[in-house]
């Protein structure tokens, strides 16, 4: 029996000391096998005499069983650290870039252009769109506009040899849309509009936003609210806002909105010329004349419309002193936009 | 418009400082754009008095000049003004004196004589942009006084924008008539002093002087009905225009010339009534307005001959044009410093006979400006008294009589205008009390009288801008203030506007290529038509009649022109792996002169540079320059989100027809169900080394119209297992792989799921000319396993088709 236990114990010290899983198979071979230690052992007891071999072969058997947990639980051991071993090697430098295509990204005008849509499809309108090459009546003559009237001097139009012209401003499509859908109605129509006028300031192409909203009884009181609603939404933060009386042929009341720096938060600085305000649209009620010619009844109806600048809402919200910027499509420029 | 404060003050009561001023008349509608001083900040300089001025012992040009500042001793000064002399009043910077541009005034010896000080012209002042000699001022200028004080330098002057409509408000006059509405202070109506009561005039002269008129016929009362004519003889024109009035012009923003051109300016400055001012001498006989004859000529005050037509109106006399009427005088009949006896207008032209006139020739006259918009045909005969009695104290003379010629039935009428109550509260969205609205119009001079419903609003004679409802109701908003105007959401009905499934969202459109790695540019539509004739040889590119510059003038036909030209500013910046893409109209012309334009909205690409972005994992024979394949399988990735990339077909264009820009073996016209909707290809290597680009550069374009999206239809999935067969085939180079798809396809009918190729070789063990593809199929049935045979059966019919109609060969 002493003989079995030392046994045992010369079989579990081997276990223990493998280190690897091909020395241990060997140990489990060596013992437990078909030719093993311990399965011989177990061969061995037919000569005992019968009264003994009960409980050597119980003593056998535990041995065994001991062994065996031994075997599997060094086994866990070793495949654990094999595991290990080839995690560790399987690692990598993960601040290495990965591979292939860079994003590239959207302009910023179009990124301002798709947050104002959006922001507007959200308070109940569509957005429409209308030709660039007009006629004298859409951009003009319909907008209340006749020839020689003093306005036209402020639009600088492109004209083409056959008398049509570069839209010089998204008003046309009020008519257009309320030519085609009649009231009430609710759009904005974004766009590119043309004057020709160049500097810092001015670009001869450039982005206007016009919104018209035409009901029963539309007033001054909501056009109010809808533009100071959408500058807070647009620029996401309080605004104060003003409106200030002023001239549109096509609108009747009309009025300039100024909104309070949003550099300076109103206490003045060189962006609003120390004002503390940024002149941002011209909005108004539209003129009678106006729906008249885009067959709507003004007796009937009312209406608000505005007039934005993309282009400045853009430099505003990403801080841009000149616009040229925004068309010289410098690539170093337009990464710095390539947020969703 | 420049308002100083004073001048207003003279025509209104004035409670509010001038930012105060300011801020009230922004918030009515007059934009305060600039708020300055009368002149820039200087200190130290005070009236002096020239005592004795002698010639300095050592220089010709230098007096030497003993000068009484009042109190103390006079002080000396050396002075090279040649209009220093004893007894004249200038201004002195004494010694600690700062003058504008930051010039400080210390003790100096000049020529070995000491000058405590300097007499000063009205340019060292900032006074005036030129000026000759040092300043004089009028006798009685107190002595040692301030100047600042003595002109009133420091008075705020106002730069007032004043919109087209309002007219009216191009004058002092105007400006305090909006100011008293708005404080509710009364308007002043200064006393003309001086002014020779016409009757006074008439009475004290003898009978030769009451005819002393020049005559004045109106054959266009229309376009003319009104025009009063005084001639003043025995004037000098070469008195110097007192201080006060020249100080005031230069506030203005006018610089003084002569005392009777001074005269006009003012009086139009401050009545708004636009005045004239003919040397008599050069005048001959009586006076006609008149419509030009078509392409008659006139030279004008400016030098500047025009030619008139015949829509444009003309004072003329005996000897043909002398002025374009509301616009600008004639050369012939102006004014000069000789002058001394002259013939002063102050005629009403409607607006429009002057609308639009002056602009043919570049003109924008302060005349024109203001006849365009409206002058108030009541005032001519105020005009020519204020003119006469400011000429009068400056220049002398005799007055005649006023003589107008007035046609009253066609002077403009001032219709009442109804004003409803319930139309007022619902345009405004408040509402206002009845008497508020009254006093509200009143103040603005209008005449109201109340009716059930509102009222009947008649405006007076200087405005021009009342005809409907709308423009009361805006009259009562302005002067109530839009502030009072509170916000209030309108109530929007729930509505759900159409939202077609197959317009492809812009955002989505714009994100794909974004992810590609393009980045979005914007340039203008207008392009340059040399680059844009060079890519589009036939094109019929629309051109503007006035663009901003030659390579500005045409609209482009292609977004290409775009692409590449940044595209190339970006190599230029070192930038050696570029990707751009633009989206927008292109302006498309049909041939010949009734080729409508069509406005095609597209999105367009260029890819040049390397393949991929430099990066550590990827072969560097992987990083080559991107070519067509690359490009296509952007294009594709478009293509892909229609949700029908199988109804897009490239077709390698035939000899002759394709685009001339593009490699003509490396370009594909894009179809979509057969109809062509954009193209794909490489820069025609001459263009490439025109153009200096390093890279050759990949384009496609596209119009947006051809991404209409296929709604997904759901079709069911197979349960059954997919077989694999490749294939590789020789055939002529000629046979496109959409040729072999297609066969294959057509052979293989609904069992084939897809058609890999997966390589494509030239070389040893293929004939020359010839080329082998091979490419992978992928079977698979929705009702049954597919067994052996049925794919021996199915490949066999694949060969033997292919081997027929393509004579193709089957590589083993």
């Amino acid at each position: 029996m002493d003989d079995l236990n030392a046994l045992v114990r010369q079989a579990l010290d081997e276990v223990s000391a493998c280190a690897g899983l091909a020395a241990l198979d060997e140990v489990r071979v060596r013992w437990l096998g078909k030719k093993g230690t311990l399965t011989e052992q177990l061969k061995a007891l037919g000569a005992l005499p019968g009264a003994e071999r009960p409980a050597a072969g119980q003593r056998i058997n535990e041995a065994k069983l001991a062994l065996q947990g031994a075997l599997d639980a060094r086994r866990e051991v070793l495949e654990q650290a094999r595991v290990e071993r080839e995690l560790l090697a399987g690692r990598l430098d993960v601040t290495l870039p990965g591979r292939g295509e860079e994003r590239g990204g959207l302009h910023p005008l179009t990124k301002v252009r798709l947050r104002i849509e959006q922001l507007f499809r959200r308070a109940g309108f569509e957005v429409a769109r209308g030709p660039e090459i007009e006629d004298d009546f859409h951009n003009f003559g319909a907008l209340n506009i006749p020839a020689d009237h003093p306005a036209r001097a402020m639009h600088d139009t492109f004209y083409f040899p056959d008398g049509k012209l570069l839209r010089t401003h998204t008003s046309p499509v009020q008519i257009r849309a309320m030519l085609e859908r009649g009231a009430p109605i609710a759009i904005i129509a974004p766009g590119r509009v043309y004057r020709c006028d160049y500097d810092m300031t001015h670009s001869p192409m450039f982005h206007q936003l016009e919104g018209l909203v035409v009901d029963e009884n539309v007033s001054f009181a909501n056009m109010k609210a809808a533009l100071h609603g959408f500058l807070q939404a647009f620029f996401e933060r309080d605004l104060a806002m003003r409106l200030r009386p002023s001239y549109f042929p096509f609108t009747e009341p009309s009025a300039e909105v100024d909104m309070s720096c949003v550099f300076c938060e109103g206490k003045g600085c060189r962006t609003c010329k120390f004002t503390g305000w940024l002149e941002i649209s011209g909005c108004g009620m539209v003129h009678p004349n106006v729906l008249r010619a885009s067959g709507v009844d003004p007796e009937r109806y009312s209406g608000y419309a505005f007039g934005m600048g993309i282009d400045r809402l853009m430099m505003l919200r990403y801080g841009l002193s000149d616009l040229r910027l925004a068309f010289e499509n410098d690539l170093r420029f337009l990464r710095q936009f390539q947020a969703f | 418009m420049k308002v100083p404060y004073s001048w207003l003050a003279d025509w209104v009561e004035l409670s509010w400082d001038a930012r105060e001023l300011g801020s009230r008349l922004t918030m009515a509608g007059f934009e305060l754009e600039a708020l300055e001083a009368a002149a820039p900040p200087f200190a130290g300089v005070v009236v002096g008095e020239i005592l004795s001025a002698e010639r300095h012992p050592q220089a010709d040009k230098l007096q030497v000049c003993r000068v009484a500042v009042g109190g103390g001793e006079p002080v000396q000064i050396v002075c090279g003004a040649a209009n220093a002399r004893a007894g004249l009043k200038s201004a002195l910077a004494i010694v600690g004196a700062r003058l504008p541009g930051d010039l400080e005034i210390g003790a100096a010896r000049l020529r070995g004589v000491e000058s405590c000080g300097m007499l000063a012209s009205a340019k060292e002042l900032g006074l005036a942009d030129a000026s000759a000699g040092i300043l004089e001022l009028p006798a009685d200028a107190p002595v040692g006084r301030s100047l600042r004080d003595y002109l009133q330098l420091d008075e705020p002057v106002l730069e007032i924008a004043v919109t087209p409509n309002r007219g009216d408000a191009m004058s002092i006059i105007g400006i305090a008539r909006e100011v008293a509405a708005l404080s509710g202070k009364p308007l002043k109506a200064p006393r003309f002093d001086g002014v020779p009561d016409p009757a006074g005039t008439l009475a004290g002269n003898s009978s030769d002087a009451l005819r002393d008129i020049v005559t004045v016929h109106l054959d266009v009362p229309g376009a003319c009905p009104v025009f009063a004519g005084r001639i003043i003889r025995a004037l000098n024109n070469r008195a110097v225009t007192p201080l006060w009035l020249s100080e005031r012009l230069r506030r203005a923003g006018v610089r003084s010339i002569s005392p009777v051109v001074d005269v006009t300016n003012y009086v139009m400055l401050e009545l708004g009534q636009p005045m004239h001012a003919y040397d008599l001498g050069k005048l001959r006989g009586a006076i006609r307005v008149r419509l030009a004859r078509e392409g008659e000529a006139i030279k004008l005050l400016d030098g500047k001959s025009i030619q008139a037509q015949a829509d444009v109106l003309l004072i003329t006399d005996a000897d043909g044009p002398i002025g374009l009427a509301g616009i600008m005088g004639g050369e012939r009949t102006a004014v000069s410093a000789a002058t001394t006896d002259v013939f002063f207008e102050a005629a009403w032209f409607a607006p429009q006979a002057v609308i639009g006139r002056a602009r043919r020739w570049g003109y924008v006259t302060d005349a024109s400006q203001r006849f365009e918009r409206g002058v108030d045909p009541t005032q001519q005969r105020r005009a020519m008294l204020r003119a006469t009695s400011l000429l009068r104290a400056s220049a002398g003379g005799a007055a005649g009589p006023i003589h107008l010629k007035q046609s009253s039935e066609h002077l403009p009428r001032r219709l009442p205008v109804p004003l409803r109550r319930q139309r007022l509260t619902r345009l405004l969205g408040i509402s206002l009390a009845d008497d508020r609205v009254e006093s509200t119009l009143s103040a603005l001079q209008m005449a109201v009288s109340g009716s059930g419903k509102g009222w009947e609003v008649t405006p007076p004679a200087h405005r021009f801008d009342i005809a409907i409802e709308a423009d009361l109701i805006e009259e009562v908003a302005r002067i109530v203030g839009f502030e009072s105007i509170p916000e209030s959401d309108a109530v929007a009905p729930q509505q759900f506007p159409a939202m077609p499934e197959e317009r492809a969202p812009e955002q989505v459109v714009l994100e794909t290529l974004a992810s590609c790695g393009y980045h979005e540019q914007i340039t203008f539509a207008f392009v340059d038509p040399v680059l844009q004739s060079r890519l589009f040889p036939d094109g019929h590119g629309l051109m503007l009649s006035n663009p901003i510059a030659s390579d500005l003038s045409v609209m482009r036909l292609s977004l290409w022109p775009g692409l590449l030209t940044v595209a190339r500013e970006n190599q230029r910046r070192q930038q050696d792996r570029i990707r751009l893409f633009e989206h927008g109209a292109r302006f498309v012309t049909g041939a010949g002169a009734e080729g409508a334009t069509r406005e095609i909205n597209s999105i367009a690409a260029v890819a040049l540079g390397a393949r991929l972005p430099e990066q550590w994992a990827v072969p560097v024979d992987a990083r080559g320059a991107v070519d067509f394949f690359d490009v296509k399988a952007d294009l594709e990735r478009l293509l892909e989100g229609t949700g029908a990339r199988q109804s897009f077909t490239f077709q390698a264009p035939a000899d002759g027809s394709g685009l001339s820009c593009l490699h003509p073996g490396r370009a594909a016209r894009v179809l979509r169900g057969g109809q062509e909707v954009g193209w794909i290809g490489e820069l025609h290597p001459s263009l490439v080394k025109a153009l200096d680009f390093t890279y050759v550069p990949v384009l496609f374009e596209l119009e947006m119209q051809a991404l209409t999206v296929k709604k997904p239809q759901y079709r069911e999935i197979s349960r059954f297992p997919q077989v694999r067969r490749d294939l590789a085939v020789v055939v002529d180079e000629a046979i496109p792989l959409s040729a072999l798809a297609e066969r294959v396809t057509l052979s293989a009918s609904s069992l084939l799921q897809h058609f890999r190729v997966f390589d494509v070789y030239r070389g040893p063990g293929v004939e020359s000319g010839r080329k082998s593809v091979a490419f992978g199929l992928i079977f698979q049935d929705i009702s049954r396993t597919l067994t052996d045979d049925d794919m021996e059966r199915l490949m066999a019919t694949i060969v033997a088709d292919l081997r027929v109609a393509l004579n193709a060969r089957i590589r083993e």
